[in-house]
């Protein structure tokens, strides 16, 4: 193709990339080295509210922005380098409790509370995707054609429900009156409460995500297991290898470029969870990255946002994703190699 | 068939939007509003949708969209719902106009409690005032022979009683889900000893003696709740109510007709009201009072502010009243509160008063510290102190970082 043709055809596809992912992750860069905040006075001044008998009125000293004479709040944004990082890493305070062992110390500050959780999230429930959908495409690989087609439509139920219902779906059911949670109480005779502490609310929450991307990992598998070479499993077949020698040499190494897709996939989207932070009502016992930038970015009721330490925020939860990610990039670009 | 029946309920739809039944003008121009969408509030835009060319958007998270729309050139609504919280950045970026030509004009109805004035003008018209206070189950206290409990102390004895009695498992409720509800309760707590949170000059006054007080009441409340309590927001506590689970709890007013409610609850007519109780003996009830009402777009012409008012006036006149009169603690003529509503009114009546919720930028930074760091005192992971502390730091950093103090 000529280098002009291939320009034309590219060129929406950039421009979209341009505006929708280039310029706003710029925008974000730039916001977290900067502090914009509205120039405040004070005044005194008397406010009335109602109350049944006339009116409470008090004397109250209230900062408020300077307006300019169009009406507008009078801003200054000034560059302040790594400040919105440093007050989100506390890293004076961190260095400290990570020198004297207590790790407590490290997780009292949100930041890194947020990353312990955030990391073993991704940790865990990464080779349990992988083990589950490697699983489940072995399984319906080997079910007879005639139930195929149900059998794959059921297991990929998950997959289709929106990520919040599901989680909300999860937590009606396990909540202290739900009826699962009954059902649990019934059995152990003693009562139960997943939402009271942390670790039961990890568990849940892992739980949740493996029956929900456990699908996308099996379809991919199931895809792949298609283009199988027969003639390699019959020559195994007949040498006397086991079904695990087969599955150890021939299958999963046919599997292995979906195995690191599925990985990749998986990190980005374990490493920006939120969607059971929200669902399950967590915020006290368990947060995470990407609910700490969200946290940060949302006004509160007097309409304050502290935007620029959420950029910081969002910057270093990418940063994350992309540390995570180097090794597996790493060993994909030298089968690219290798394979040229 | 199918679009004919589409375009038949579209037809019926736009009648009864421009229907003209009890609204003592026509109006002309064009009006919309953003409000929350409680019950109040449906009952008063519902009664200025008489008045025609009106359009009400009712939504919760109304106050996320209200200070940008407000700021438009023109306003994207003439007409806004605030509360004490919602309209401080209305008055910040000054995109909410004086009322008191207008109330000169159009307000003769208007009671004086309802004017919110913000350095002696009228910025904005309140309907109704909210607080939360004691809730209880009557025939449980009565059967126990427990008396309606006037201070903390007292609830924490009440509720170790009902819970000895097997009665109920976890006699109290409390709206104590991590963030904006704990934070309120917190304030409630502390503000009930008399203290403000923020200094005048605008430092924390939290991390002291009434915060560890605060705190450990709260927690020992939290000791007779349902242990997944910091779960628990206004919706879960009313249901808790509702299907006789908790015996006792602080409330919102604004909630309390929903005891009643047939269609909802078990415990009809066994839900009484009373005072908050105090923090200290013979001191304030532990609460803030809240406000909610209109305010009106500066970034309008007059006409359609005139416009606005005018309809507005409408949906807060005491026809409107009488015919929502549960809905709501109203502030307007013509109100005649219920039982549950009489409990909020001693409430706010009591002497000495309970504090209004301060309408201050450094108050809501506030209450978001709070909401962020005081779940960890409960979960166990921090002391009080370092607990307060935390609330302390958090708040000194997104105060500089607003402006507000340096």
């Amino acid at each position: 193709m000529r280098t002009r043709t291939f320009a034309w055809f590219v060129a929406p596809s950039v421009a979209m990339m341009l505006v929708f992912i280039a310029f706003p992750l710029v925008s974000v860069l730039v916001q977290s080295f900067t502090l914009t905040q509205p120039v405040i006075e004070s005044v005194t001044v008397e406010t009335c509210t109602p109350s049944f008998v006339g009116q409470n009125c008090i004397q109250e000293t209230r900062r408020q922005p300077v307006l300019d004479e169009n009406g507008a709040i009078v801003t200054q944004t000034r560059f302040v380098g790594l400040d919105n990082y440093a007050t989100l890493v506390e890293p004076g305070r961190a260095l400290a409790s990570l020198g004297s062992l207590n790790l407590d110390g490290l997780l009292a500050i949100d930041f890194w509370r947020a990353l312990r959780f955030t990391l073993y999230f991704t940790l865990i429930t990464l080779p349990l995707i992988l083990v589950v959908g490697l699983g489940l495409a072995l399984a319906v690989n080997n079910v007879t054609r005639a139930v195929r087609g149900p059998v794959i439509f059921v297991t990929l139920l998950p997959f289709i429900i929106t990520p919040v219902i599901g989680a909300l779906a999860i937590r009606w059911l396990f909540v202290g009156d739900g009826i699962l949670t009954r059902l649990l109480e019934h059995w152990s005779g003693r009562d139960i409460f997943m939402f009271a502490q942390a670790w039961t609310i990890e568990l849940l929450m892992m739980f949740y995500r493996v029956w929900h991307v456990a699908p996308f990992a099996f379809v991919i598998f199931y895809a792949g297991l298609q283009g199988v070479n027969k003639d390699a499993v019959e020559a195994a077949l007949i040498d006397g290898a086991s079904r695990l020698q087969r599955l150890r040499y021939i299958v999963i190494p046919h599997l292995m470029p979906l195995i690191v897709f599925v990985a990749l996939i998986h990190l980005m989207d374990a490493y920006r969870v939120f969607e059971e932070v929200i669902g399950f009502r967590s915020e006290a016992y368990v947060i995470s990255l990407q609910y700490l930038t969200y946290d940060l970015l949302m006004p509160d009721n007097t309409g304050n946002r502290a935007i620029n330490r959420a950029s910081a925020s969002s910057m270093l939860t990418m940063i994350g994703i992309v540390i995570l990610l180097i090794p597996l990039l790493r060993h994909t670009w030298r089968q690219h190699r290798e394979t040229r | 068939m199918f679009f004919r029946k589409i375009a038949l309920a579209g037809a019926f739809a736009l009648m009864g939007s421009t229907a003209m039944a009890a609204c003592a003008f026509q109006n002309e121009v064009p009006v919309k509003s953003l409000s929350a969408g409680f019950e109040a509030w449906k009952a008063v835009t519902d009664a200025m949708a008489e008045c025609g060319n009106f359009s009400a958007e009712l939504d919760q998270e109304f106050k996320t969209k209200q200070p940008e729309a407000f700021a438009a050139r023109p306003s994207l609504y003439q007409i806004g719902g605030v509360a004490n919280e919602t309209i401080v950045p209305l008055v910040n970026a000054g995109t909410i106009r004086p009322l008191d030509d207008l109330v000169a004009k159009y307000g003769q109805n208007l009671q004086p409690g309802q004017l919110i004035k913000i350095d002696g003008q009228t910025m904005a018209i309140a309907m109704m005032v909210n607080t939360q206070h004691l809730m209880y189950r009557k025939d449980i206290l009565d059967e126990l022979g427990i008396a309606v409990p006037t201070t903390y102390d007292e609830l924490l004895a009440a509720a170790e009683q009902i819970k000895a009695s097997g009665k109920v498992e976890y006699p109290l409720g409390g709206t104590y889900k991590a963030g904006w509800n704990l934070a309120q309760d917190f304030v409630n707590m502390f503000m009930g000893s008399g203290q403000p949170l923020v200094n005048d000059d605008g430092t924390a006054n939290v991390n002291n003696e009434t915060g560890v007080t605060t705190l450990e009441m709260m927690k020992a409340l939290s000791a007779y709740m349902d242990p997944e309590f910091l779960g628990a927001d206004s919706t879960v506590v009313q249901q808790q109510f509702q299907q006789g689970r908790i015996a006792m709890a602080n409330f919102w007013a604004s909630r309390g007709s929903a005891m009643d409610d047939p269609a909802e609850s078990q415990v009809v007519g066994k839900v009484a009201g009373a005072p908050t109780p105090s923090i200290v003996d013979g001191g304030a009830p532990a609460t803030t009072l809240w406000w909610d009402g209109i305010v009106i777009a500066r970034n309008i012409s007059d006409e359609e502010a005139d416009a606005a008012f005018r309809v507005a006036m409408e949906g807060l006149d005491s026809e409107m009243v009488a015919a929502n009169n549960d809905d709501a603690v109203w502030l307007i003529q013509g109100y005649q509160p219920g039982a549950m509503a009489q409990a909020a009114i001693a409430t706010a009546s009591t002497n000495p008063p309970p504090v209004s919720y301060p309408s201050t930028t450094a108050q809501g930074l506030m209450h978001g510290a709070i909401g962020s760091q005081a779940a960890a005192f409960f979960t166990g992971d921090k002391s009080a102190e370092d607990t307060l502390a935390a609330i302390e730091a958090e708040y000194a950093t997104a105060a500089a970082e607003a402006g507000i103090v340096n």
